[in-house]
């Protein structure tokens, strides 16, 4: 593995490329195992994402060991269905927190949580680069924002996202800055429209 | 398809997002992904956020060995079998709810059927099916009910319902659904009190026997 030299240097602010017009590394490192199967690529992911993903997972009240297995459920989650990753619509960071929850509501509720239907990309579709590349945009913009917050603000953020908060007390996220920026988010709404409108047709 | 109208609050949609939301609830708001664009959209912007935390996050070392236990993992399992799929009106979240089977109505009387899909201490979630032109009885609620259309609509006196939109009701509100006369109205629909069957099907019924 040669994982230290392919990290870029900017890795401690969260793996923003100095070059906007490429994803992440993460990112790119998904597409690669989705559409080579590259087991190096998929390393690099575990490394990157595990240590993380058992981080939050302790937050979340698992124990360290119960951490680690959930960590490996997820990651063999991310190998089998990588096919279903979608550039256009989410980065690997983002992707990887759904599947993250999603398991952990499971391992909660014992039973899988739902999902709402797939967008499949239409067959043959090529990439869409200024839609990749607007996502791209759009995350930073949110990961500078977030960079902004107050530790306390940071903190009820972190509260929600990896633990268990009660639903009467999400509001109090409502009232942080970042709710302009997310809310001016599209990601690729009109391209959502079109997929979803091919779904509806009989 | 009319326009979806009626949406998801922000409150309700980070809950949802960040795993917060009942489970009656989340399939409420699964199933209205399902069919709206932009509460999709809004939904995947919350979990960029989700993506920025988990990067920011202090790692916490995995042991020695996990990797290769991860390596090993990949050679031994297959891929999950693929989920249960939307059919007909019902997204699917809805058919994953009823097990991938048509729904088993029950009649409630004048008309209307429901399913109970689920209910536990938390919620519970069910389909409602009501004649074209008629009322769903007049009901109180012990907290929250969220309502989403899968077919026809319904007007209450918070406004008309269509296929798509979501009604969010509290305490306060005492509704009182009339289907719309196009056809029958299909709708999903979940609540925190929990439901006592014996006590609430009599409820229903009752004010059916005077209309």
């Amino acid at each position: 593995m040669h994982h230290g030299d392919a990290r870029p240097a900017s890795e401690e602010n969260g793996f923003l490329s100095n070059d906007k017009t490429s994803p992440t590394q993460p990112t790119l490192w998904l597409l690669a195992v989705r559409d080579r199967r590259d087991r190096t690529a998929f390393l690099q992911l575990f490394d990157h994402f595990g240590p993380r993903l058992k981080a939050m997972l302790i937050r979340g009240g698992l124990r360290d060991g119960s951490a680690e297995d959930v960590v490996q459920d997820v990651m063999l989650t991310v190998w089998h269905k990588a096919a279903q990753f979608d550039a256009h619509r989410a980065e690997a960071s983002a992707w990887i927190y759904r599947i993250a929850r999603n398991r952990r509501i499971d391992l909660a509720r014992r039973k899988p949580p739902p999902e709402p239907d797939p967008l499949a990309e239409p067959e043959g579709s090529e990439p869409d680069a200024p839609q990749i590349l607007a996502l791209g945009q759009e995350a930073s913009m949110l990961r500078r924002a977030l960079e902004a917050l107050s530790p306390d603000q940071a903190k009820v953020l972190e509260q929600a996202y990896f633990e268990d908060l009660p639903h009467s007390r999400i509001s109090e996220m409502t009232g942080l800055p970042l709710g302009t920026i997310k809310s001016r988010i599209r990601l690729g709404l009109e391209r959502l429209r079109r997929d979803l409108k091919d779904l509806r047709q009989p | 398809m009319t326009e979806i109208t009626h949406h998801i609050s922000d409150h309700l949609l980070d809950a949802y997002v960040t795993g917060n939301l009942p489970h009656a609830f989340s399939v409420v708001v699964a199933a209205h992904l399902s069919l709206c664009d932009a509460c999709r959209a809004r939904a995947e912007a919350a979990e960029i956020l989700g993506g920025a935390l988990l990067d920011r996050v202090a790692p916490s070392a995995m042991s020695s060995g996990a990797k290769e236990r991860l390596l090993a993992a990949l050679e031994d399992t297959s891929p999950p079998s693929a989920p249960i799929a939307r059919s007909g009106i019902f997204p699917a979240p809805v058919m994953q709810a009823l097990g991938g089977q048509p729904p088993k109505w029950r009649m409630l009387g004048g008309g209307i059927r429901q399913q109970i899909l689920s209910a536990d201490r938390e919620g519970s979630l069910r389909l409602l099916y009501i004649p074209a032109g008629r009322a769903v009885p007049e009901h109180s609620h012990g907290g929250l009910e969220l309502t989403l259309v899968l077919q026809g609509s319904f007007s209450d006196s918070e406004g008309r319902f269509g296929v798509g939109d979501v009604e969010t009701a509290g305490d306060e509100i005492d509704h009182q659904p009339m289907a719309g006369m196009e056809g029958p109205c299909i709708c999903l629909a979940a609540t925190d009190a929990p439901l006592r069957f014996r006590a609430m099907i009599p409820r229903l019924l009752q004010p059916l026997f005077r209309i």
